[in-house]
């Protein structure tokens, strides 16, 4: 018991400071900061941001837009994530959307009539509800685990994306189809103002009404929930269409970015980096707890480190390696058994704090 | 040994390896007036001056403990007094804050559990935390399995296993999976993998409060032939008589400081729990008395609910039971014979494969807790963890959850409603700390519970069922909810109520249903005729005599 903590951080610095140090958000927060300011020490202009043809461009406007997507997909799996489950399936999503929207413009006699491209996005996006409702059905009715339940569609879904594609990549030539992932609106990139728009409503309408608690309570211990009667099948079930129509949303934009479907790449483990995603910023795996916040922030420094590999320059053959160096920095700044190892490691070559911690209690000891 | 030690020789049993006579300071500025003798023994573990914060909480402050070789040494106090916390700092799961700890006279600090085994402080908890699907061999010695060219020597491991028991004269089969005896058991097992692992210092935390008599006996035994053989045990429980058969000394602890350390000889049962809750025990005698006054009137009116051959096949048979408004229905009953499983048919937790409810006379289905809960009708599991609380979420979050699930995610009640109903029930039901936003996890086990009182009486039932809801929670609070139910009952609300104490039982109830294998076997008007042995001996005969 000779093991003094450190001082609480920011007792001496104020409440305000102590707060900040004590906040959940705070690692991600300064991971990405950490990240951005690595990435000025090598361009010089990465923070700049230009206004040309009345649109914003520069590094940080690029990371936001290569970001939506990951974040939309990221969005979805929170709150699946926050129910205990997981969702492997989005990558497929993404995929069958960008199709089935590229397909419908590219058999139309009119691909860049707004009707054309109304229906494009319809047809996707009810697909996609249709996918989660069968995600949803299998664990929330069924009772298959999730990992298992959405592989099925993981697997599936990448071989319906190719039979829609017919194997090839579509391209499509439409404007107004062109806006959703690749235009720009009041000088931002459309894609940026999509994705806030819907993590804010997200945020509005989980912590607003009782949903965000409820979900917390189904996946921080699902029987007791039972007892406390939470209807759990509704929840899960429509966890699982929204994180499918967020990808379908992601799909969308990936596709009309590039002005093409490939049923083969879209998507491709987008899954995995959704689940990083939201695992930084904060939301644990066993379910509970969540913090959209912290998503949209992971999001951020994974798109962030996708920028860097490529302004790096970066050889090709070495870039999953390096992302999975910094990925394990990443991680581990953030688990807190991590960083209370750290100091504790320093302390042990120091045996004085042991002696006069040592001391005083022996002093009380005299003192009974 | 069945006697505690003399007062003035707090280990008087110890093997005679160990000096004789009482520590120095044994009663210095403690209050216990131990003798005078100035011996040399030394305590195998000796806590001083510890201090631990948690968030919010002084959960422990200038805290001491000793324990000397061959006692058994009881930790007491209240809910929230400090002793979970004082064991985990002890056993190296949390750090202290301050404080030194000396094993063997040597000052030590253990960065985790694994170190305090290897310095021989081992723990079991009240939850066997073995694996039930491998074999009684393998939990004894797993991590130390004997090896032969690097694979594992199964044979060796086994006699191994066998001999450990033998040596404690325990009779089991070693190669059967841990899962297939009862919890008791398999309690005992996980003390002798402790003992394996490090025999001079064993922390037993509340191991007696899921097991019956005879398997306490059975406890106790094991206990006895530890402590002769010079291992320390500190024992934590709540039941007072098993403190004054099995206990040399107590370490009493309140609000996170030390009260005192007494040999068991100075204690009556009384001083011990007014030391514990500093302060006149609460009467509760009033309450029984009314309590059988009533009984008759209150079984006048028509049924809140009743229920006509209700069961299920494997855990309850068929029975019949009427319940009328402001009537307090007692289920006795041993561990196992159905109490539980009768109640959770009433809240659709299980759902009966046959029989009919009525509530207010209409016929209902109650297949899950959803219809239950419209019925009016709440329910507070015996599994307090796994079952009622959430714990990353916060008080106000608990307590609100229930009347929030009713609601629907649609109608959120506002902040401000939350708020002021959460500030309501702590203050009525006394929960500490007083914070609606402390996380419910950081709660002593009988704030908890109030807790989740709280999360249920705010839905208004008509008729609430409580399972256990004073097991593993201290005096004080076991009074105050005690006396709630009472309070309840006095204002309509019906409530079934499930304790293993009989007295508590028949300090509460108009009525009193007994259980037997599965069975309701008598429902008993709870007048001056009803006894504890009168219960106990239709549990034993299966009649009503």
């Amino acid at each position: 018991m000779t093991n003094r903590l450190d001082p609480p951080a920011g007792t001496a610095r104020g409440p305000m400071l102590k707060r900040l140090a004590g906040h959940r958000l705070l690692w991600p927060s300064l991971v990405l900061i950490a990240l951005l300011l690595g990435n000025l020490a090598f361009t010089h202009d990465f923070f700049a941001v230009r206004i040309r043809d009345g649109h914003l461009y520069g590094s940080l406007i690029d990371i936001l837009q290569y970001g939506a997507p990951l974040t939309l997909v990221a969005l979805g799996m929170t709150m699946v994530i926050a129910t205990r489950g997981i969702d492997l399936s989005v990558g497929s999503t993404v995929a069958i959307a960008g199709a089935l929207a590229c397909e419908h413009i590219a058999t139309s006699s009119d691909p860049d009539g707004a009707g054309t491209v109304l229906t494009a996005v319809a047809v996707a996006l009810g697909v996609a509800v249709v996918l989660g409702l069968c995600n949803g059905l299998l664990v929330a009715r069924l009772g298959v685990q999730p990992i298992v339940a959405t592989l099925i569609l993981m697997v599936a879904g990448r071989g319906v994306a190719q039979l829609i594609t017919d194997g090839q990549i579509i391209t499509v030539t439409s404007d107004k189809y062109h806006m959703i992932g690749g235009g720009h609106w009041l000088t931002f990139p459309f894609a940026v103002l999509l994705a806030a728009a819907l993590v804010a409503l997200t945020a509005l309408v989980t912590r607003r009404s009782a949903l965000g608690l409820l979900i917390e309570s189904v996946g921080g211990n699902p029987a007791a929930g039972r007892l406390a009667g939470i209807r759990a099948a509704g929840l899960l079930t429509l966890v699982y269409v929204f994180s499918a129509l967020c990808a379908a949303v992601a799909g969308l934009m990936i596709s009309s970015n590039v002005n093409a479907a490939d049923g083969n790449n879209a998507g491709l483990w987008i899954e995995l980096d959704a689940i990083l995603a939201v695992v930084i910023g904060g939301t644990a795996l066993t379910g509970g707890r969540f913090s959209l916040g912290g998503t949209v922030l992971g999001a951020m420094i994974i798109q962030t480190l996708s920028t860097t590999v490529y302004t790096l320059g970066v050889p090709p053959e070495t870039t999953l390696v390096f992302k999975a160096f910094v990925v394990i920095a990443v991680c581990l700044v953030q688990s807190p058994a991590f960083r209370a190892r750290m100091p504790r490691r320093r302390k042990t070559g120091h045996p004085r704090s042991d002696t006069t911690a040592g001391a005083a209690g022996r002093q009380q000891e005299a003192r009974a | 040994m069945t006697t505690p030690s003399t007062p003035a020789d707090p280990a008087g049993t110890a093997p005679a390896g160990a000096a004789a006579g009482a520590g120095a300071d044994q009663g210095a500025g403690r209050g216990t007036g131990a003798g005078p003798d100035t011996g040399t023994r030394q305590p195998v573990l000796e806590a001083t001056g510890i201090r631990k914060q948690f968030p919010g909480v002084l959960a422990l402050d200038q805290v001491a403990l000793r324990l000397y070789p061959g006692e058994v040494h009881a930790l007491m106090g209240e809910n929230g007094a400090g002793k979970s916390t004082l064991i985990k700092v002890l056993t190296g799961v949390h750090p202290a804050d301050d404080g030194t700890l000396l094993v063997d006279g040597a000052p030590r600090s253990f960065a985790d559990p694994l170190q305090a085994q290897q310095a021989g402080i081992s723990t079991v908890y009240q939850e066997v935390n073995l694996c039930p699907n491998i074999s009684v061999a393998e939990n004894i010695l797993i991590g130390r399995e004997p090896r032969r060219f690097g694979l594992v020597h199964w044979s060796a491991l086994k006699r191994r296993a066998a001999e450990l028991l033998t040596e404690l004269d325990l009779d089991l089969d070693v190669s059967t999976p841990l899962g297939s005896h009862s919890l008791a058991v398999q309690q005992l097992v996980a003390i002798v993998r402790a003992v394996d692992l490090s025999a001079k210092v064993l922390v037993l935390d509340e191991p007696t409060s899921s097991l019956d008599r005879e398997e306490v006996a059975q406890l106790f035994t094991l206990v006895r032939r530890l402590r002769d053989r010079g291992v320390a045990i500190l024992f934590v429980t709540h039941f007072l008589d098993q403190v004054f058969e099995l206990c040399d000394r107590v370490t009493i602890l309140r609000n996170g400081r030390l009260e005192g350390e007494y040999p068991i000889g100075e204690l009556t049962p009384v001083t011990l729990v007014q030391r514990m809750i500093g302060g006149e025990l609460a009467t509760l005698d009033e309450l029984s008395e009314k309590a059988q006054e009533e009984a008759a009137e209150r079984v006048a009116g028509e049924p809140f609910l009743t229920a006509r051959e209700l069961g299920r096949a494997g855990s309850v048979e068929p029975y019949d039971l009427d319940v009328h408004a402001g009537e307090v229905i007692g289920l006795a009953g041993l561990l196992g014979s159905g109490r539980t499983e009768a109640a959770r048919l009433l809240f659709g937790a299980d759902t009966a494969d046959s029989g009919r409810v009525t509530v207010e006379g209409r016929t209902v289905s109650l297949r899950t807790p959803r219809h239950a809960i419209a019925r009016k009708i709440a329910f507070c599991s015996e599994n307090r963890k796994a079952e009622g609380i959430f714990g990353e979420l916060t008080i106000r979050e608990n307590i609100i959850l229930a009347l929030q699930a009713a609601r629907g995610w649609t109608r959120p009640l506002s902040r401000t409603k939350q708020d002021a109903l959460t500030r309501r029930w702590i203050e009525a039901l006394d929960i500490r700390p007083a914070d609606p936003e402390a996380q419910l996890r950081n709660l002593s086990g009988g704030n908890q519970q109030k807790v989740l009182l709280a999360r249920w009486l705010l839905t208004e039932p008509r008729l609430l069922i409580l399972d256990e809801p004073t097991r593993g929670i201290d005096v004080g609070a076991k009074a105050e909810i005690q006396k709630l139910v009472a309070r309840l009952a006095a204002d309509g609300t019906a409530v079934l109520f499930i304790s293993a104490e009989l007295e508590e039982v028949l300090r509460l109830s108009h009525r009193v249903a007994v259980l037997r294998d599965h069975r309701m076997v008598a429902t008993l008007v709870n007048d001056d005729g009803v006894t504890p042995d009168r219960i106990l001996a239709t549990i034993a005969t299966g009649a009503d005599s």
